[in-house]
């Protein structure tokens, strides 16, 4: 029996030489490499294909930064190859020194590059933070659209302040206008992304956090929460629909005629967690549900947690310093 | 005429027990960083200024203090090898450290029987475990004590005693320095804010 | 009213035991392991052998060899997990349903973090440092020995913690850090949580225990005339991941306690309202987690900075910058944390910093790098396994690199934070930089512990299935991520086409566990074929003192302590061919057995699933248990035993005649 296993393995060891292993991991690698990349075309690769001002800022900064990280990676993959290739022990050829001194030069060159890399991106991440800064309103001729978030297990509400109207896991938004989101959170800890147009944000109980998006095309782009939050975390998705200002118009015109109307006693039913809701519109009957949404966590009269939406998620920088 | 001296100190175990100190330290550092953070979080219930009673936290700062000179005064009485008296400002210590738990646990007591207990506020959570921890480290610190009398009076003074009464030192002065930190940070600038 | 009976064991009833039909196949399958483990004890009649060798052993490298076998029972643990994650992602995350319920999804992601993490890479990490520090500085064993035994018993006991809540109860869905209010009372009211918050804690204060243990041996009981400059690296890596541990450790202790006590005697720290604060745990939960990412790592440095020389046959390029870059590092990743929330809403200035000192970092790393490349130049590189995990992990740790540059910049990071693009550079950084370190020098230090070496095909095949397999795996994940994927979906929406690349990362996990496999073979084979492979003390040409050591290690590690006069000691020992040792030969005094470590970890696992149930009164059992063991502990006398120069000298014959 052993005898038998033993030869087995003798077998196969002599057929799997190591150039022929070599040769299977390549190949499978390359044919890997090549059926991912089949697979891309017609598919929404939302972070290189932003469709707003701000997703495309940061894919030019996406792009910026890998150049400049090739310019350090491309050197050790050329050098990690040639080295083990040329001083392989077999190579009789190649100069041994085992005691070799070590190069001060060398060193301070591979000190110094990354150093000079590392600077030049922190000058750049400097200015692209600020630039970038969810609380920064977006720069437009167009009048920005207000837009108060709640996360919900597992359901996003969407309220528009300023048109009276109200939308459940569905954002329709006007091209070309900025708009402002205030968003907060009625279940654990939650984030709001909507990849083609950039940045994304956690949503926070009794807490409101600033963001500021524009989408430059039309189109229906897919939102998400990215934090989970419970057992629906995965189902809490929602549509961004960007339209045309007439289409939007007649949007919110048709909401703020519809039967639906969103007060308090129709939010606390639909705040319970629930899972895949599907979207739907209301007429706005009470303007402060945001404002009682993030009392609701300060029920106690607790004074850390400022209802000042412009300020409050501000405050905690520097915490735990 | 020359006195051998009682080594106190292991190269070994007072390192490893100096690093242990930092490394609760930093337990503390963490604690009072909550605490500083949770400190408005009072929830309309009552802050700093309402609840403490500062004789009563001045006379838990004193007699821990006073334990912090006995303790020593013991290890002097130690080193001259002079074990009954080192016993003696021990059990000082000993007595000391059970009137500071006291005082402690009776102004806990009274807190929550006023409706302030841990439950009532983050502020409240933060203070409650931060003294809290401190007076478990007391604590811990009495057992320990009261088995090293113990084993003093059944075994003497040997390398491994002297070696853990050091520490030991170490150990409540630590504890005491801790107290400053909270009675500063805590109590005083809890009542001047 | 509920009965005493109920009353008496808490929140624990038969409604505890699992129902779904995947967590009982897993119940059934780790209980038969067990149960096969205790069978074939008990018929060899091992149970002795098992006590007095091993689970009373203060010996460092029985120690070390038990952290290994945990640890390597927990990553196929943890790797059974990640089948279950990749196979609902490709199989039924575009439809509805599977065999695996969202819940159990949930809790599935939170045990392979926290299993992977705390049970896996800490194990490697502890059982590598147990065997090889004291050898490597050549001392006789770890400055506190006992206090070694408690620590590998307080994570054994949080290792059986942490798989018990498979069995009874329930583990968290939170995740592997478990952020509240999820993780509170109001949203996790089950056990879960608690399981998760106990088997850590305890495992946790081992490894804190360990670090100060590990820190004092590095410090004190270094052979006579190695200076610090002399250390070999893997100890200076050492150094610089045990310091992590002492600064990061008390604040997950402490982070944890004021969790358990939220949700156990109803304090208010984290929860969302009565002035709670969730964003103090986010803070303080990494401004432990991120050092802990290079607690992992800099070992890892630490192991190819001993590789690489050795199998290039020339000295380590820049010794005194890797120090300097290790010690950069050891600092930095204190000044870090905020990156893994740039999101939260902090300013931009706040932002900006986190994000250039994070980049900073990447300047020591990439500086190490460097050096271990020219350590290949102009030397004799055989490309042994170790080396192939090396080569290995520089192209996939590089690669790791470049996106966490990426992530590090705040504005980039906007776009890619909880994304799978997050999740697929940590993989990098985990996969490629820790376990394939941790491989690698399980692989080159073998031969000294058990006398013979790995079978080294198999070990090249393994690492290529690895290397490929996690390309394959991780590639799709990053593109998924750059699509818009975000982490920890039990399901998606079918129409966005995520499920192709879900099944080709599937595809990668499986030659991964095709990697495993021959690694389990590896062993097996080379157990079953140990006397072809035999080993000799000097496996390969080594450079460092562990390599001077008999093979294996008998309990004393050297007989005699001669004077370190190099910084590569073993090396120049045989260019100099000094071998005969000036001092004499002198009694060795060794730690005597004692069961104090096994019982104290296993009382504090006690206390843990006391606590979780609410079983208060084996809380103050097991409470009064552990003061009284603790205090036996101390007042154990005559805690060592002495070898007389006889039985040395015999020890050394039979080595020698054993040609060794």
């Amino acid at each position: 029996m052993l005898e038998k296993v033993e030869k087995l393995i003798k077998q196969l060891s002599s057929f799997l030489t190591m150039k022929r292993i070599y040769i299977t991991a390549s190949l499978g690698l390359v044919i890997a490499f090549l059926v991912m990349f089949l697979m891309l075309p017609g598919k929404n690769i939302a972070l290189l294909d932003p469709k707003g001002l701000i997703a495309e800022q940061q894919l030019d900064l996406l792009v910026f930064t890998t150049l400049l990280g090739l310019v350090v990676i491309i050197p050790v993959f050329v050098l990690l190859f040639v080295f083990a290739y040329k001083y392989r022990a077999s190579n009789k050829k190649a100069d041994y020194q085992p005691d070799k001194k070590d190069n001060v030069l060398l060193e301070i060159i591979w000190w110094g590059i990354p150093i000079l890399i590392i600077l030049l991106l922190s000058v750049v991440t400097w200015v692209t933070t600020h630039q970038l800064d969810p609380y920064k309103p977006i720069e437009s001729s167009k009048e920005p659209v207000k837009v108060q978030v709640v996360a919900m297990q597992w359901n996003w509400l969407f309220i528009y302040p300023d048109h009276g109207v109200a939308s459940v896991n569905e954002l329709p938004m006007p091209v070309g206008a900025p708009v402002e989101f205030s968003i907060t959170a009625d279940a654990p800890m939650s984030a709001f992304w909507i990849p083609n147009l950039g940045s994304q944000t956690y949503a926070m109980n009794g807490m409101t956090a600033k963001l500021h998006l524009v989408a430059d095309k039309p189109g229906v782009y897919p939102g998400m929460n990215t934090n989970i939050n419970g057992e629906g975390y995965a189902k809490m998705r929602f549509k961004a629909n960007a339209m045309s200002q007439a289409e939007f118009d007649a949007w919110v015109s048709r909401a703020a005629g519809s039967d639906n109307h969103l007060d308090w006693n129709e939010y606390t039913e639909l705040s319970q967690p629930t899972k895949d809701i599907p979207p739907r519109y209301f007429m706005l009957h009470e303007s402060d549900i945001y404002d009682r949404v993030i009392a609701k966590y300060m029920d106690h009269g607790g004074g850390n947690k400022s209802t000042d939406n412009q300020n409050s998620g501000h405050n905690h920088e520097g915490m735990g310093h | 005429m020359k006195q051998a001296a009682v080594k106190f100190t292991n190269y070994k175990s007072s390192l490893g027990f100096w690093i242990y100190l930092m490394t609760d330290c930093l337990i503390f550092a963490s604690l009072f960083a909550t605490y500083i953070v949770l400190l408005p979080g009072t929830a309309g219930g009552p802050g700093p200024k309402d609840i403490f009673q500062m004789p009563l936290v001045l006379t838990e700062t004193l007699i821990l203090l006073t334990s912090s000179f006995t303790v020593g005064l013991a290890m002097i009485a130690l080193s001259k090898k002079n074990i009954k008296q080192a016993i003696w400002w021990l059990a000082a210590t000993y007595i000391l450290g059970v009137a500071f738990l006291t005082i402690e646990l009776f102004e806990f007591g009274v807190l929550v029987s006023e409706g302030h207990s841990w439950q009532a506020s983050a502020f409240l959570s933060a203070f409650f475990v931060l003294v809290g921890t401190h007076g478990l480290h007391i604590l811990i610190g009495l057992i320990w004590l009261l088995v090293m009398v113990i084993v003093l009076l059944r075994r003497g003074l040997n390398s491994k005693s002297s070696r853990q009464l050091g520490l030991f030192a170490m150990y409540w002065h630590f504890l005491d320095l801790v107290w400053i930190f909270i009675f500063t940070i805590v109590y005083l600038m809890g009542v001047a804010s | 009213m509920k009965g005493w009976g109920i009353d008496m064991w808490g929140r624990l009833s038969l409604e505890a035991l699992p129902h779904d039909i995947v967590t009982i196949g897993g119940v059934v399958g780790g209980g038969l392991a067990v149960l096969a483990g205790v069978a074939a004890l008990t018929y060899f009649k091992k149970w002795g052998w098992l006590w007095r060798e091993w689970i009373t052993s203060l010996d460092h490298k029985k120690i070390g060899i038990m952290y290994m076998i945990v640890a390597v029972v927990m990553l196929l643990r943890g790797f059974a997990d990640t089948l279950m994650l990749r196979a609902q992602q490709a199989v039924f995350g575009a439809g509805d349903g599977g065999p695996i319920s969202a819940d159990l999804f949930q809790q599935v992601f939170s045990a392979h973090g926290t299993i992977m993490i705390f049970f896996v890479a800490m194990g490697i990490l502890f059982g590598a440092l147990n065997l090889i520090v004291p050898l490597q500085i050549g001392a006789r064993d770890v400055a506190f020995p006992l206090l070694n035994s408690i620590s590998f018993w307080l994570f054994v006991a949080g290792m059986m913690l942490m798989n018990l809540s498979l069995a009874i109860g329930e583990f968290s869905t939170a995740g592997w850090l478990a952020y509240p209010p999820l993780s509170g009372l109001e949203y996790s009211p089950g056990t879960g949580v608690d399981y998760w918050l106990w088997s850590i804690q305890i495992a946790g204060i081992g490894s804190l225990l360990s670090g100060i243990n590990f820190l004092v041996t590095i410090f004190t009981m270094r052979r006579k005339g190695m200076t610090l400059m002399k250390m070999p690296i893997f100890t200076w890596s050492v150094v610089g991941s045990m310091a992590l541990v002492l600064w990061a450790f008390p604040i997950l202790t402490a982070t944890l306690a004021m969790l358990t006590l939220d949700r156990t005697i109803g304090t208010n720290f984290f929860t969302s309202d009565l002035g709670g604060n969730p964003m103090m745990y986010v803070n303080l939960i990494w401004a432990w987690g991120h050092p802990e990412v290079y607690i992992l790592v800099l070992p890892a440095f630490g192991v190819f900075s001993e590789i690489v020389p050795v199998f290039s046959r020339k000295k380590l390029f820049g010794y005194k910058s890797m120090v300097m870059a290790l010690m950069a590092i050891t600092v930095l990743s204190f000044t870090v944390w905020l990156h893994h929330f740039f999101t939260m809403g902090a300013g931009a200035n706040v932002n900006a910093f986190f994000g250039i000192m994070t980049m900073i970092i990447g300047i020591p790393t990439g500086v190490k790098v460097f050096n271990w490349i020219f350590t290949m130049y102009k030397g004799k590189v055989s490309f042994t396994s170790p080396m192939i995990w090396f080569m290995g992990f520089v192209v996939t740790f590089t690669l790791g690199g470049l996106t966490g540059v990426l992530l590090s910049v705040p504005g980039i990071d906007f776009q890619m934070h909880n994304s799978l693009f997050l999740v697929a550079h940590f993989h990098n950084m985990i996969i490629g930089g820790v376990v394939f370190g941790l491989f690698a020098g399980i692989t080159y230090w073998w031969p000294k512990f058990t006398g013979f070496y790995l079978h080294e095909k198999l070990g090249k095949i393994a690492a290529l299935c690895w290397i490929v397999g996690f390309l394959v795996a991780f590639v799709p994940i990053y593109i998924l991520g750059l699509m818009g994927a975000a982490r920890r979906l039990d399901s998606y929406d079918p129409s966005l086409g995520w499920q192709g690349l879900f099944v080709v990362a599937a595809v990668g996990v499986l030659i991964i566990g095709l990697g495993v496999v021959v690694q389990v073979a590896q062993v097996a084979y080379s157990i079953w074929k140990r006397k072809e492979l035999r080993a000799p003390h000097d496996a390969w040409g080594g450079r460092t003192l562990e390599w001077y050591a008999h093979t294996p290690v008998p309990e004393y590690n050297f007989a005699v302590l001669d004077t370190v006069k190099s910084r590569d000691e073993f090396w120049q020992m045989k260019q100099e061919n000094r071998f005969r040792s000036k001092s004499t030969l002198l009694p060795i005094e060794l730690p005597k057995n004692t069961s104090a470590g096994f019982l104290i970890g296993m009382t504090a696992g006690l206390i843990g699933f006391a606590v979780i149930w609410h079983i208060w009164w084996l809380v103050v059992i097991g409470v009064i248990a552990v003061v009284g063991l603790v205090i036996w502990a101390n007042l154990r006398e005559e805690t060592e035993f002495e070898l007389s120069v006889g039985e040395i000298l015999r020890h050394e014959k039979s080595m020698k005649r054993a040609g060794l």
